[in-house]
This record gives structure tokens, C-alpha cells and sequence, in this order.
């Protein structure tokens, strides 16, 4: 597991405190906000305040407000709570159902395994975007639905990396004693396979929070997210997209806000893979 | 090789096949009433049910399904439901748009990726990290917001680029040459998004296969036996290390198509993804349908050409 190595690792570093400093903001979202995220006080006196202006009321704005007055810093650190929890939770979901899938395959082969790793590849090869769109647009949209759909959009690339582990291990002579000593199929995968599969799901993971996160803000960008007047990432650029002449900082936050929490979860990954496979760089 | 080929090409039928069925499966399984949206919030029950026998609606799942693929297989892909046009039409019209735009970003992020990833293996540590830095921000990039960052820049501040469509509206009465200037300003943005996306994932992945690479004994062993270092990066490095990348570019691709739905859809771009945004949001089936399996058709494609292209590259691959 990652140890030191890790931690010396600049890129582990910068990733975690980039991460834990916008994690820690959309927690106390409450206590930093300042404003009601979907407040419109008065909006002809309050709209398109600058960053680091006061409105018409008088109220100080470090982000300025948005075209209905609402402010921009309370609606980004809300709306981070729902990037990251969609983002975590559908990641979840996808280590869930790839692990599944990889394991059973990977541990009791035959049909159920050729199946099962053929579905993978057929899903691996369908256009991620189409589903989105397809079951995002044609369902109510929610909060749940994408969780759900992102979930069951990205669980593929875990399954193909636990297949290939528990291929491996399978093979491996702990696994052969185990077997020869009554262990069953399943006792074999989830003691010696599961364990000894995680590192490389560790790894996909945290590349597959910042892609989760990406797609759902583009889901809410398209409108098929998240619902106005809740705060989401995605729906504040589609929203400040419309007003980029007089109030560009609408959207150039939270898309900053994004680029942020990707790059996080990029250098983290990166660094957990380098701890991970000495020898890779 | 030429056994391999058929079996490639007989999956990737097998999943051009899968997105059709699946997309079916979905629009069946869906909410929403194609037929009551064509006919209007006025329409009576009874308007609506003989819109759904005219439109074939009320048959059986299967018999559908069966009678779309009969007739796409020959080329027939019914009428738009929205616009009545024919989805063939649509189609012929919206693919060479986004075609253009998918090749020629991936072409252009790739080369650059690949210059930039070469420049970090052969320059100090400072300069690979501050590399590393920039490739891993512009892989963060959502498109999106790239997209709506680049029109604020280029369309509304500094105003030397158009912000939507393919063609000015007065491309009709520009000479040739004029022609070909405003169809590239109307380029330049949509591009531009996808270039740089593109170009991030690139440039890490060139530099993580070149770094793997350079780590080999028979590197080691090439430079031992005095083979000079041109030589060396021409005949040892840059072959081994363009395998994994003729993979990953064919691996790309449906996350480029991805990002090519929502740059058409944010620049108006009239190609295969904004086709589908609008049939998707105005539930226009068949042209969801047309939508999703040329989109597939495309993706795999593109996996089937970099497969060849692999192993064109690697002549251990061609005997496999």
C-alpha cells in the first residue's frame, strides 16, 4: 500500500490539499457561504455585481452575483457539495458494479466469464456520450438519475483491470493451497482475490472522480442534470454562459472551481499509481 | 492477419448492432409519447392514438425493431418525426461536419502531444515538470467550459472570431476564397476546444509510453554498442513507443466524440452531436435512432483503424 513514497511525492501532496481544501469548503458550505445559494433578494438591484463589489443593497460579493442576484461564492460552495457527492457516490457505484463483474469473471471463468467480460467489452465500445444524453434527456432529470447513470456508464475499465488481477492471482500458488485446501470459489475471491486486486482500483478510482465530476457538471450544462434553481457547477456555466458580455465571472468561477477539483484527482492518481508500480517511471 | 481482420470487423458490426438495439430498448422503455409530442398540447386522445397507428407506434416491440432494421440495412432511415425531412438527408448533411472536426483534432492534438511529450523527454526536470503541470491542467479542462471561456475571449472581447455555425450568413455571396476564410474563422473556436482537451491526455500519455521506453535494457544496450543518439531515438525509442499510442488514439475516440457533442452543441456546429441533442431533447425518434448508430459506427471505426494501424506499426503483431 502507498507509504512514504507517496507522500514525498509533490503531486500526491498538491492533489490531496487541493482536494481537501474545496472537500473541506463544500462541507462547511453553511459557515463560508454567507448567502442563501438560491436567494434573489431584490434582482434589479443586486444582478451582475462585480467580484469584490457591493450591490445595490449595499451587500459585499467576493465573487459578485449572478443575473438574478444571487451570489456567486454561495452557490459555488454548494454547489461543490453536489459535485463532489455525485461525483463520489456515482464513482462508487462503478467500483460496485466493476469489481463485481471483474471478480465473478475473473474467479469462476467459463461462460458466466466469457459473458460477462464480452458485456464489458461491448460497453467499453458504445459512445458514453450517447447513453448520457439518451438517459439523462428521456427520464425527469435528478440528482439520483445521474449518480445512476454515471455509475452504470463507468464501471467498465474496473472490471477489465479486476479481471486481469484476479486472472493473475488465480494463478498464483496461495490460490492453488487454498483451493487445495477446501476453500471455495468464493471464499477464494473475496480473501485472496479482492484483497490483492485493490491497488489498481485505487488508482482508476480517483481518475474516475474527476470524470464523474466532469460529465455530470456537462449534464447540468446541458440541462440534464442537476435542476435550477439548485446549485450545480454545470448549470452555473450554462447559466453564466448567457450573460459572458456583462458578467463573465458567472462562469468563469465554477468552471475554474472544476478544472481545480479535476486536477486534483488527476495528480493524485498519478501519484498513487507511481507508488504503486515502481519501476513505471 | 487477414482472419483477424474478420473477426475485428464481425464485432464491430456485432456492437454497431448492440447500440441500435440498446438505444431501441431505451427509447421504448422511456417515458415521454413521441406521438403526443408531435401532436401538440391541443390534440384529443383520439388524435393522438391515430397518430401512433400512422406512425406504427402501437405495433409490437419486436415487429418494430425488426422493420427499423430491415429498412436502415437498405438505407432507409425513415422521416424525421419533428421536421418530416428524410433522417437519411439529415444525416448526409450533419456527418462530413463532424467528421472534419473529430479528424482533424485528433490529428492536430496528437502531433502536438507528441512534440510536446518528445521536448519533455529530451529537456532538464524543471522543464518536464512545468510540462507535466500544463498537460494535467488542460487535461482537466472540461470542453464545455473551455468552449464558453474561448467564445468570451475571441468572440466577445477582443471580437475576431465568430462564435457559432459553420458558415456566415452571407457565405452565399463570398467569392471562393472568401469561402474558405470564413468556413476556417468559423473553424478556429470549435477546434481550438477540442485541440486543446485533446492535447493534455496526449502529451501525459506520449510521455508516460516514451519514459517506459527509455527505462528498457536494449536501450541501454543500443546506446552500449556506440549507436549514436538520432539513431537511437529514430530506431528504438520512438517505434516502441508508438504502439500503446496508435492504441490509445483509437481508444480516444469515443471520448473525443464525447466532447464533439458538446462543442457542437455550445457553437451550433451542424454536425452528428447537435443532431442528437436536438433529437433527444425534442424526442424524435427516428432520427435518436440514426443518431446513436451512425455515432457508434463511427467510434468503432476509428478502433478498427488504429488496430490496423498497430499493427502496421509493430511488425511483431503482423504474424499474430
Amino acid at each position: 500500500m502507498p507509504d512514504r513514497r507517496l507522500l514525498a511525492d509533490g503531486r500526491a501532496l498538491s492533489g490531496l490539499l487541493l482536494l481537501g481544501a474545496v472537500g473541506l469548503l463544500a462541507l462547511a458550505a453553511p459557515l463560508v457561504a454567507g448567502y442563501d445559494p438560491v436567494a434573489q433578494p431584490d434582482v434589479v438591484a443586486t444582478r451582475f455585481t462585480p467580484p469584490f463589489g457591493h450591490d445595490g443593497l449595499g451587500a459585499f460579493h467576493i465573487l459578485g452575483t449572478d443575473r438574478f442576484g444571487r451570489d456567486v461564492w454561495s452557490r459555488l460552495v454548494y454547489g461543490g457539495r453536489v459535485s463532489l457527492g455525485t461525483g463520489l457516490l456515482a464513482t462508487a457505484l462503478a467500483v460496485v458494479i466493476g469489481v463485481s463483474v471483474g471478480l465473478v469473471a475473473g474467479v469462476w471463468r467459463g461462460r458466466v466469464g466469457l459473458l460477462l467480460m464480452a458485456l464489458t467489452d461491448f460497453s467499453l465500445a458504445v459512445p458514453r456520450v450517447v447513453l448520457l444524453l439518451l438517459l439523462a434527456a428521456l427520464w425527469e432529470p435528478s440528482g439520483t438519475l445521474v449518480v445512476v447513470v454515471l455509475g452504470l456508464t463507468g464501471w467498465m475499465g474496473i472490471a477489465r483491470l479486476v479481471y486481469g488481477e484476479a486472472t493473475a492471482i488465480m494463478a498464483r500458488p496461495f490460490v492453488t493451497s487454498a483451493r487445495a485446501l477446501g476453500a471455495g470459489r468464493q471464499q477464494v475471491a473475496l480473501a485472496h482475490v479482492l484483497p490483492n486486486s485493490w491497488t489498481p482500483v485505487i488508482v482508476a478510482a480517483a481518475l474516475g472522480v474527476g470524470n464523474a465530476i466532469t460529465m455530470e457538471a456537462g449534464l447540468s450544462f446541458l440541462g440534464l442534470g442537476i435542476q435550477p434553481p439548485a446549485p450545480s457547477w454545470g448549470s452555473m456555466i450554462a447559466s453564466g454562459r448567457d450573460t459572458l458580455i456583462n458578467a463573465p465571472w458567472a462562469a468563469v468561477a465554477p468552471g475554474a472551481a472544476l478544472v481545480l477539483v479535476v486536477v486534483g484527482c488527476t495528480l493524485v492518481g498519478d501519484a498513487l499509481r507511481a507508488s504503486l508500480e515502481p519501476g513505471s517511471e | 492477419m487477414f482472419s483477424r481482420t474478420i473477426g475485428r470487423l464481425l464485432a464491430a458490426a456485432a456492437v454497431v448492432l448492440g447500440v441500435a438495439s440498446l438505444t431501441f430498448l431505451l427509447l421504448q422503455v422511456a417515458p415521454g409519447d413521441p406521438a403526443r409530442h408531435l401532436a401538440g398540447p391541443l390534440a384529443t386522445p383520439e388524435q393522438v392514438a391515430a397518430l401512433r397507428d400512422r406512425l406504427g407506434l402501437d405495433r409490437p416491440v419486436l415487429v418494430q425493431f425488426v422493420a427499423w432494421i430491415g429498412r436502415a440495412a437498405v438505407g432507409d432511415w425513415g422521416a424525421s418525426l419533428a421536421t418530416g425531412r428524410p433522417v437519411r438527408t439529415m444525416l448526409a448533411e450533419a456527418w462530413p461536419w463532424t467528421a472534419l472536426l473529430v479528424a482533424l483534432s485528433l490529428g492536430l492534438s496528437y502531433l502536438v502531444g507528441i512534440a510536446v511529450a518528445l521536448v519533455q523527454a529530451g529537456s532538464r526536470r524543471a522543464a518536464d515538470t512545468a510540462l507535466s503541470v500544463l498537460s494535467v491542467v488542460l487535461f482537466a479542462l472540461p470542453g464545455y467550459w473551455l468552449a464558453v471561456m474561448l467564445v468570451w475571449v475571441f468572440a466577445y472581447q477582443l471580437r475576431v472570431l465568430p462564435a457559432f455555425g459553420a458558415t456566415g450568413l452571407d457565405a452565399d455571396y463570398l467569392t471562393p476564397a472568401g469561402r474558405l476564410l470564413d468556413q476556417l474563422r468559423h473553424l478556429a473556436l470549435p477546434l481550438a476546444t477540442l485541440v486543446l482537451i485533446g492535447l493534455g491526455g496526449a502529451a501525459r500519455f506520449v510521455r508516460g509510453a516514451l519514459f517506459d521506453v527509455r527505462g528498457e535494457p536494449f536501450m541501454v544496450a543500443a546506446r552500449a554498442r556506440g549507436i549514436p543518439e538520432p539513431r537511437v531515438l529514430r530506431h528504438h525509442l520512438l517505434p516502441n513507443a508508438f504502439g500503446p499510442v496508435a492504441t490509445l488514439l483509437g481508444l480516444s475516440l469515443p471520448a473525443l466524440f464525447s466532447g464533439t457533442v458538446f462543442v457542437e452543441g455550445i457553437f451550433a456546429w451542424p454536425g452528428v452531436g447537435r443532431l442528437l441533442i436536438d433529437a433527444v431533447k425534442a424526442r424524435d425518434y427516428p432520427v435518436v435512432m440514426a443518431a446513436a448508430t451512425v455515432s457508434a459506427l463511427l467510434v468503432v471505426a476509428g478502433n478498427l483503424l488504429a488496430d490496423l494501424a498497430r499493427s502496421w506499426l509493430d511488425p511483431r503483431q503482423r504474424h499474430a
